[in-house]
């Protein structure tokens, strides 16, 4: 039997499982809980510099350092955030991190999983085959593909750095960090 | 005897969604399992990665190892269930065992298909299916050289792939006139065909098993059309059919596979279903048929979990849908497959570059909605088109842009863009 501690509904308190997609959803309104947050995007400030990339790629680099990571790092730095463009239309877009993601569902190897505290949309590249049902199943598009390892790559939030890279490094602010 | 509010009997992709499911909304309730199979819920569509040497035998496994315990889950393992009574609400296990249910799941997947063959119980012959397969393969490769593999389908052509990066001899038999026949068209076959066999893979198309030879085991195939080929392996991979035999003789309605409607309930009160033994809705063709993939089977045991608690969900999202890989190519296909021969009276965008393994290919109904598509070579982003299809909206207004591989939200109307991006953007800040 169960025997781990209940929370009442609407109370996102639900740690005791840390894989797949459970987490406790607010029945009535479907919104978002607790700490959970996400990028969101303001295209009509947007200048199409794509600094959100580079800055993206440094944050997931070895040094964390932007000379060295695109000058001597041996894998070539990559983004999680792609800049959509279509002058005078840019906008910088990443995983939205869904409540009930689509991802989550379609992996096989139980790599990609709900984080029930954070509500983050996490990525184990351990497990990771790379077969690529969520790149055919996320509606927007956000799981990207690093062709040199054959696995996929997304946003993490920045997991574990001080600042969400994305957002600090946009000089016009186009992207910001909302919490719910 | 033992009675849960929630009995799963079947211990895959389904279950796991299922039980995922009813943990989202309710702590309390008492859920069983019943799972014939010994190993902890693993996952099968990883069978190709861990032979091919990608991954290792704990990788294999789809939830942690703690998932049961931590999920508060009665796990009943190496238990076959015989036998359902639908009117007392209990499920008979192999040895008399009875379990009561409040409501029930029936997930229990599929059997591969053997055709009645004299020889395929050899012991050099498996499927790709079990984790006996891979145990059994894997004791057998050392000793093996020469694969024959029945069936050139997604499964059949993963196989040969993984047992020629094994340093195999490897031919595949396939009784129509190309690879992956059902799933998409020529165009598309073509390159994967030509693809298998610059990698050295041998394909016998038009061709199948005319005689198996052995003595303890497989060790030649005449083919049909007379060729003797030597077998060493023998894989099996026509397909799957629905695990039915639980529901056969009930009052559960039964049409290829255990019939449900869009919220996964069969037509008995209190029993649902999911999976590879469930014939489920097509948003697509708006058929109720077997759709066996991992996607839908995990989502139907999440649909079917929110019902069963008394939350009423629909399954609307179920298609066929495949993302693949051969050697370096990659392809995804979704929706329906129409090939050249029955493309007339669809409207059909495609662009292919030849030489270089890329092929875009959309199918539009006559509102100019997608029914399906096939991507070669460059799968990037395929989901966006995936979503338009589920939104069902008509894209004739940019269905040129389609087929440039970079294809976008950026590419859409305006209207059309923000309304399906609207609770990620914000607007009129200027």
């Amino acid at each position: 039997m169960f025997t781990g501690q209940w929370s009442p509904p609407g109370v996102c308190c639900d740690t005791y499982m840390s894989s797949g997609l459970c987490f406790f959803i607010r029945l009535n309104t479907h919104e978002r809980m607790g700490t959970m947050g996400k990028v969101v995007v303001k295209p009509e400030v947007c200048i199409g510099c794509h600094l959100c990339e580079v800055w993206c790629a440094v944050a997931h680099s070895k040094s964390k350092n932007i000379i060295k990571a695109f000058l001597y790092e041996d894998t070539k730095p990559l983004p999680r955030i792609t800049v959509e463009e279509n002058l005078p239309l840019t906008f910088a877009w990443q995983c939205r991190h869904c409540q009930e993601p689509n991802c989550v569902t379609a992996c096989i190897s139980g790599a990609l999983t709900k984080n029930p505290v954070s509500g983050h949309v996490e990525h184990d590249s351990l497990k990771c085959v790379g077969c690529y049902s969520c790149v055919l199943i996320c509606p927007y598009g956000c799981i990207l593909i690093d062709e040199q390892k054959r696995e996929i790559i997304k946003c993490d939030l920045c997991a574990g750095l001080e600042t969400k890279y994305c957002v600090s490094h946009c000089p016009n602010e186009a992207l910001i960090y909302v919490e719910n | 005897m033992k009675k849960f509010d929630y009995l799963i009997i079947g211990n895959s992709a389904g279950a796991v969604g299922c039980i995922e499911g009813l943990r989202s909304i309710s702590k309390q309730s008492s859920i069983g399992l019943i799972a014939e199979e010994e190993h902890h819920v693993y996952s099968r569509a990883l069978i190709p990665y861990y032979l091919s040497g990608a991954i290792g035998r704990d990788k294999m496994y789809y939830r942690p190892a703690d998932f049961y315990q931590n999920a508060g889950v009665t796990l009943l393992g190496g238990q076959k269930a015989t036998a359902l009574d639908l009117e007392r609400k209990e499920v008979e296990l192999a040895g008399g065992a009875k379990i009561g249910y409040g409501k029930l799941l029936l997930a229990t997947g599929g059997k591969p298909i053997y055709p009645p063959m004299d020889g395929l119980d050899k012991k050099n012959v498996f499927s790709f299916h079990s984790f006996d397969d891979l145990l059994g393969i894997e004791k057998r490769l050392p000793e093996s050289k020469n694969a024959v593999i029945l069936g050139g389908g997604v499964i059949g052509l993963m196989a040969a792939e993984v047992l020629k990066k094994r340093g195999l001899a490897v031919q595949v038999l396939e009784l129509a006139d190309r690879v992956l026949a059902p799933v998409v068209d020529e165009t598309t076959s073509g390159i994967i065909e030509s693809t298998l066999r610059e990698a050295g893979v041998k394909l016998f198309t038009n061709n199948t098993i005319g005689q198996i030879h052995s003595g303890d085991l497989v060790e030649s195939i005449t083919l049909k059309d007379g060729t003797v080929i030597p077998c060493d392996l023998l894989i099996v991979g026509i397909g799957v059919r629905p695990g039915t035999e639980l529901a056969e003789g009930t009052a559960i309605k039964i049409d290829r596979g255990i019939l449900v409607n869009r919220q996964m309930q069969t037509s008995v009160p209190d029993v649902y279903s999911c999976g590879d033994c469930a014939s489920i809705y097509n948003f697509i063709t708006g058929q109720t048929q077997p759709l066996p993939l991992w996607p839908n089977a995990y989502l139907g045991g999440r649909i079917a979990a929110f019902n069963m608690a008394g939350i009423k969900r629909q399954l609307v999202a179920g298609t066929s849908m495949n993302a693949m890989h051969f050697l370096n190519v990659n392809l995804i296909n979704a929706g329906i497959n129409v090939t050249d021969q029955d493309s007339s009276q669809w409207h059909i965008i495609s662009k292919v570059e030849p030489g270089h393994q890329v092929y875009r290919k959309f199918i539009l109904d006559e509102h100019g909605v997608i029914s399906g598509f096939v991507l070669v070579g460059q799968i990037k982003r395929a989901g966006i088109l995936l979503n338009l299809m589920r939104k069902k909206v008509d894209v004739r207004s940019f269905q040129e842009q389609l087929l440039d591989e970079n294809f976008g939200y950026v590419n859409m109307p305006d209207e059309l863009r923000w309304q399906l991006l609207k609770d990620e953007v914000i607007l009129g800040v200027m």
